[in-house]
């Protein structure tokens, strides 16, 4: 990877990390020091170096992070797997084994895939939410005045809960709610029912994902923005380049890395759509996506063992949607020096 | 670093977390014990768990209360309840263990041939037939559930307006239903009807009306096979048909999208909204309500379906939860004190307005003009209601959801595109083809 990436908040993971064994070598230095003056035995600090203790003290870091991990990922979906290949209804002590079965059965009933098309209204919006937050990214990365307030109102919506922002919204959509109320002020009244028909429903919850997720967007690339270094574009200048050319030839091809994983979330996120839906419309009025169906299948109908292969279905198309994604658009590396 | 100390290591863990999680799984138990009522209540002992769903009851103290009158009579016995917002979800997977109270309410989720496995049986059908709807927790001659209350269903009406629309006596007819909505928002300018599309589990009270149209105990149990429940002139075609006329008509709330169940109680009191589809139980509630908005109690009535047969209204009564004992319960007859001591003597079903689950006991205050205009009440069957719920499940329908309601309801007011008449056709094949495949 390159220097942009490692210093972004996406690749704050591998910074720390090589922070801490520097620090840790830097200890062990010291201590290796001291046992060094008090005895010349160079022997015992090998001994130090290859004592039980010293080989699993990094596992017994790891041993919290790992076990919480497998308890509550791993092992959940290793089980849901499972039930997918059986006819549980989530509650019976009994289940039986009906192989592949439940695969057949998602794949011959196509009115379950058609859902997908609800998601191309939040793809729709992903592609405005990444373009307004490389926007505000851009410019707040330029010394402007009251930036840290901007940075900090544009990933605030973020940090609050999805199913608050489902009721704040709701409010929001409601006839004679705020949104009606503040076009009143701007002279335009409307009597139109922002959640009533499908189209107007998808694009006002796709709108309310825009707002909740562009924060994410901005803080990964501005953090992306914000490593460039400075000579880069006086440099730039003194050729004569505007801002423009300067974003074109400078800022995108050194965030293209945080870019196309933007757009990856974006596209398993657009699929993968639950809270806001469910929480607002319920998936009433054309606004079900798959999760939702899939909640319904197994919490309404009982049918855990269909949903759970449902879910293993959309796991899979996400998967198969980032590898098409990354052949198409490889993770090249990028020189700007 | 893959050397064999460390996979070893991490092998533990892996298997440590199994291991912690097999642990918590199992469920199902011994079956048979009788969690029989104990000879003497001063004997009794030990401490019980209720699980309850009414946490605004345990909130305000009110179940404290219950249990302290309780204790007066089995003064050995410790009552705690759990109470539990999202009571469906988190109970259904809470039966994945032992440990879910020694009290509890049965989840719709579980199927009716489970409950030998998770309840103790409560006695035999001919004990226990002093209970209404006792037939609905019958597996094999055993009860393994009493219900809590029933409820009576019907239209929640605010009747200052109806009267002021000139409408002084119950429809008969769903046209005259629908006449007497659309003088509601002629003459008043208030919702003649309101929906509760948003929550939805208010469309779902539309089913509670089974039987009413036929004065039919058996409409419930009519279900069970392929049928076409919603052929013309059937229970579920004249109840959805008016739901989905009112809506045609515009005679429903402009917005139903946003619609909010706690406001919708207060417009209804204030005398903005007329009209809700909604059981016996909601009657207090509003009447609350119409007295919060400076009205008094009786400006809430509550009429039958608009349907009669031989000249008479007809009123299902449907059970509530039953309360029944956890099989895993080490204290069975305490709990089982508890059950038939709230169910006859807590006063419970009076206070809150609704049916006593006991034969025997009179009706209630809020269905006293029921009774006073002759409407003949009967208890549904619930005999066959699990082979009913298997269909339902198969066919994706969901009798006892809100959602086919809030497809018909867009398709009323456009939202949706298609006509009633395919739409019903539609509901009759899939529940049709479901009922061929489902129990075999």
């Amino acid at each position: 990877m390159n220097q942009t990436t490692d210093t972004a908040p996406g690749g704050a993971a591998v910074t720390g990390r090589s922070g801490t064994d520097t620090a840790e070598a830097g200890a062990a230095g010291r201590r290796r020091g001291r046992a060094g003056r008090r005895s010349p035995a160079a022997g015992r600090t090998r001994s130090w170096r290859d004592a039980p203790l010293r080989r699993i003290t990094p596992w017994l870091f790891l041993a919290a992070p790992l076990a919480l991990l497998i308890t509550f990922t791993y092992v959940p979906v290793a089980s849901m797997i499972s039930y997918g290949f059986t006819d549980w209804d989530g509650v019976s002590p009994d289940r039986e084994n009906v192989g592949f079965d439940n695969y057949v059965r998602i794949f011959t009933r196509p009115e379950l895939f058609r859902v997908f098309l609800v998601s191309g209204y939040y793809l729709a919006a992903s592609v405005v939410q990444i373009a307004v937050a490389l926007y505000f990214a851009v410019i707040l990365s330029f010394d402007l005045r009251f930036r840290n307030l901007f940075k900090g109102i544009l990933f605030f919506p973020y940090l609050i809960n999805g199913v608050a922002i489902g009721f704040v919204f709701l409010y929001f959509f409601q006839d004679g709610g705020t949104l009606d109320s503040v076009l009143t002020w701007l002279g335009v009244t409307t009597d139109h029912a922002w959640l009533g028909d499908p189209a107007s429903a998808n694009a006002s919850l796709a709108g309310v994902s825009v707002w909740r997720f562009t924060g994410l967007n901005f803080v990964l690339f501005l953090g992306a923005v914000q490593s460039i270094p400075g000579e880069l574009y006086e440099a730039a200048e003194l050729d004569g380049a505007g801002k423009w050319k300067q974003f074109r030839h400078i800022i995108a091809p050194s965030i293209k890395p945080v870019i196309s994983l933007s757009a990856i979330l974006a596209i398993s996120g657009s699929l993968s759509v639950f809270e806001i839906p469910y929480i607002m419309t319920g998936g009433a009025t054309g606004t079900q996506t798959f999760v939702i169906q899939t909640v319904k299948l197994a919490f309404q109908f009982n049918k855990t063992g269909l949903a759970s292969a449902a879910a293993v279905v959309l796991l899979l198309i996400i998967l198969l949607v980032t590898w098409i994604q990354r052949r198409l658009v490889p993770d090249d590396k990028v020189d700007l020096v | 670093m893959g050397n064999k100390k460390t996979t070893a290591f991490s092998g533990a863990v892996l298997a440590a977390a199994m291991l912690a999680l097999t642990a918590c799984g199992g469920g199902g138990g011994a079956t048979g014990e009788v969690a029989a009522p104990p000879a003497d209540p001063k004997e009794v002992s030990g401490e019980i768990k209720v699980l309850t769903q009414r946490t605004d009851l345990i909130q305000n103290g009110t179940l404290r209360r219950y249990a302290a009158e309780f204790n007066k009579v089995y003064p050995k016995v410790r009552v705690d309840f759990d109470g539990i917002t999202d009571y469906e979800g988190e109970v259904k997977i809470r039966m994945n263990t032992n440990g879910y109270g020694d009290v509890l309410f049965i989840p719709g989720a579980v199927a009716k041939n489970d409950y030998p496995k998770f309840f103790a049986p409560l006695g035999t059908t001919a004990e226990l037939s002093k209970y209404r709807f006792a037939d609905k927790t019958e597996v094999d001659g055993k009860v393994y559930g009493i219900a809590q209350f029933g409820t009576a269903n019907g239209f929640v009406y605010n009747k200052k307006l109806w009267e002021r629309a000139g409408v002084t006596t119950w429809p008969k007819t769903p046209d005259e239903f629908l006449a007497g909505l659309e003088a509601v928002k002629e003459k008043t300018g208030a919702t003649p009807y309101y929906t509760n599309f948003k929550d939805g589990w208010p469309l779902v009270q539309w089913t509670s009306n089974l039987g009413v149209v036929g004065c039919d105990a058996r409409a419930s149990d009519a279900l069970a096979g392929p049928v076409s429940p919603w052929k013309a002139g059937s229970e579920l075609r004249t109840a959805d048909g008016l739901l989905y006329d009112i809506v045609k008509r515009g005679l429903s709330e402009k917005d139903p999208t946003t619609t909010n169940w706690e406001t919708s109680k207060a417009l209804l009191g204030e005398g903005k909204i007329a009209t809700m589809m909604l059981g016996s139980w909601a009657v207090t509630q509003m009447q609350d309500a119409a007295k919060r908005a400076g009205g008094e109690a009786s400006d809430i009535g509550f009429m039958p379906f608009p349907v009669q047969k031989d000249g008479r209204h007809c009123a299902a009564l449907v059970s509530d939860y039953q309360q029944a004992v956890s099989i895993h319960s080490r204290n069975k007859p305490a709990a089982r004190a508890w059950i038939d001591w709230f169910t006859e003597k807590s006063g419970f079903a009076e206070k809150e307005g609704v049916v006593s689950a006991v034969k025997s006991a009179p009706m209630p205050a809020t269905l006293k003009e029921f009774v006073d205009n002759d409407v003949s009440f009967f208890d549904r069957s619930e005999a066959k209601t699990a082979a009913v719920n298997d269909i339902d499940e198969a066919a994706e329908i969901g009798l006892n959801k809100q959602d086919y309601r809030q497809k018909l309801i867009d398709l009323a007011r456009g939202a949706a595109k298609g006509s009633p008449e395919d739409f019903f056709a539609d509901l009759d094949k899939r529940w049709d083809e479901a009922a061929k495949t489902a129990g075999s």
